[in-house]
């Protein structure tokens, strides 16, 4: 299905940054089962910085390597710029994805909005 | 790659022997079977004697074959047919929630013709209850249409048990209908199948699940029912079909079901031990991993498991990077998110339904491709585990 974009194989297969974070800065907590799939990330923040990002999904190949190549985009990443990255971000990084693929990325994208968000609540 | 071909329940590759005997057809003897002319005569000669085997296959007479562009249309056929044979008038359909979209989307056209439509709910193992058939029953109740054996999950209903009831509906009431129709796409050339034991007055079967080519199927039609043609124009298949007949592919499917009858009972035998192996080493080898479908009242060759805690498209994907194709009934399949409706309908949860993986096996399939493709998911199954959020207990 994904043989042409190597990309795409390359991090549902070997996908960045797995795992669960203790103590997460922000937790960002996506889908549920019936839809057939779930995304938590976590994201740790220092000085207004990314400087840490876990991510766990259950769902398909596309949303595996989505959530993967977001981590990469993240880390480092100021909060605002964090925010400017969309779902057109990770699919410019991924590659051509089947058009019903769209919504995957697109949760990708939500992940991370609610993940800042609750960072954001925690500072308050 | 060598590829390891296990998704024999969507398409068979078609057999050499079957193959061969379309050649011809496809060069030489070119003639329309409605001409008088012996290019004509030959043709006509070739799908009579396709139409015999045909027939041979599900014991019932050649003039109750109709040649069809495949499952689809015979189901569609059947539905539509028989419901438009009655004059107008209130209606009613019996049939079941785990059939193929080629019965459900047909019924959901004829309720919106204004037929009602029943849709039997089936138990854990994927059984309708022939009793539900019974309650169900009434004078307006025109068409019972219960599949032969479940594409996704393999369970094989109690037709016989059904046709039973019918007949004594019919019986009691003096009455000529209702009718009975069974999808026997997944069953015809793979279970004995004798249609006046079976007690059904119509069967759609599909010739590239039997190792005969795509786009051919058939509607066997009990002698004396009526039914409405389904395409207008020539006088084709005793006016009940028009258009050209696709001779070879008709060819084709002829041979295919000669094949089928044949090896009948020792591919049955080998599958289903192939079957039970594949079976019981996933579940031995995979916690919280669970067959659904019956697991006796089963098509050889039909193996589908729930992997607790992963989706199953990404195993799919995961085990077609390794050269094993398998199929899933997984939303994510698709483009809706839910996931597939006879999953659900087995009372699954919605993350055990989306973790279903099914295998079906073929004539071609030998044990060695078992073990490496058992081989191969155990890995896939641990990565991406590892991968996801949902807890494995
Ligand atoms: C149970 C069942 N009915 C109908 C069909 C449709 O058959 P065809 O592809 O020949 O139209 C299929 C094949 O997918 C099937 O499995
Ligand atoms: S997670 Fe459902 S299609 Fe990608």
């Amino acid at each position: 299905m994904f043989e042409q974009n190597p990309q795409l194989i390359d991090h549902f297969l070997h996908p960045r940054n797995v795992g669960k974070m203790e103590n997460p800065d922000g937790l960002g907590h996506v889908g549920n089962p019936m839809c057939g799939d779930v995304m938590d990330l976590y994201i740790r923040v220092k000085d207004n910085k990314i400087i840490e990002a876990k991510f766990q999904t259950y769902g398909c190949a596309a949303a595996v390597a989505s959530t993967s190549v977001l981590t990469e985009l993240i880390i480092g990443k100021t909060i605002e710029e964090a925010l400017e990255i969309s779902h057109k971000k990770i699919l410019d990084v991924l590659g051509q994805v089947p058009a019903n693929k769209n919504h995957c990325t697109f949760l990708a994208e939500q992940a991370l909005k609610l993940a800042i968000e609750d960072f954001q609540k925690k500072q308050k | 790659m060598r590829r390891i071909y296990l998704d024999y329940a969507a398409t068979t590759p078609i057999d050499p022997r079957v193959l061969k005997t379309m050649t011809p057809y496809l060069r030489s003897v070119f003639g329309n079977p409605s001409s008088l002319h012996y290019e004509g005569i030959q043709a006509k000669n070739a799908i009579e004697q396709a139409r015999q085997k045909v027939a041979q296959l599900i014991a019932a007479k050649p003039e109750e074959i109709i040649f069809t562009s495949g499952g689809t249309e015979s189901n569609n056929f059947a539905l539509k047919g028989i419901f438009y044979q009655f004059p107008r008038g209130e209606y009613q359909i019996i049939t079941s929630s785990i059939e193929h979209h080629a019965i459900l989307e047909p019924c959901k056209f004829l309720e919106s013709l204004g037929c009602k439509v029943i849709y039997l709910p089936v138990d854990k193992d994927g059984l309708v209850n022939p009793e539900d058939v019974r309650k169900n029953l009434t004078s307006q109740t025109i068409l019972v249409s219960i599949m032969h054996a479940n594409n996704e999950m393999g369970a094989i209903q109690p037709i016989e048990e059904i046709g039973k009831i019918i007949s004594e509906f019919k019986q009691k009431n003096n009455k000529s209908y209702p009718y009975f129709h069974t999808d026997a796409v997944q069953t015809a050339g793979h279970l004995p199948i004798n249609v006046n034991d079976l007690g059904v007055d119509l069967l759609s079967m599909s010739a590239h699940k039997l190792y005969g080519p795509k786009g051919i199927g058939a509607l066997y039609l009990k002698k004396g029912v009526k039914i409405k043609p389904f395409m207008h124009g020539g006088e084709q298949e005793n006016n009940l079909r028009a258009s050209t007949e696709n001779v070879p592919a008709i060819v084709g499917f002829g041979k295919a079901a000669e094949l089928a009858k044949e090896n009948l009972e020792k591919e049955m035998k080998y599958l289903t031990g192939l079957r039970d192996d594949l079976i019981n080493q996933l579940l031995n080898k995979i916690k919280n991993s669970q067959l659904n479908g019956h697991s006796v009242k089963r098509l050889p060759n039909n193996i589908n498991v729930s992997i607790g805690g992963i989706e199953g498209e990404a195993m799919l994907v995961s085990l077609d990077l390794k050269g094993i194709a398998c199929s899933t009934g997984s939303a994510c399949s698709s483009n809706i998110l839910k996931p597939s409706h006879v999953m659900m309908a087995l009372g699954l949860e919605p993350e055990i339904a989306h973790g279903s993986l099914r295998f079906t096996l073929g004539r071609f399939t030998r044990k060695s491709e078992i073990d490496l493709t058992v081989k191969n998911l155990l890995p896939i199954v641990e990565r991406l585990r590892k991968i996801s959020p949902l807890k494995v207990i």
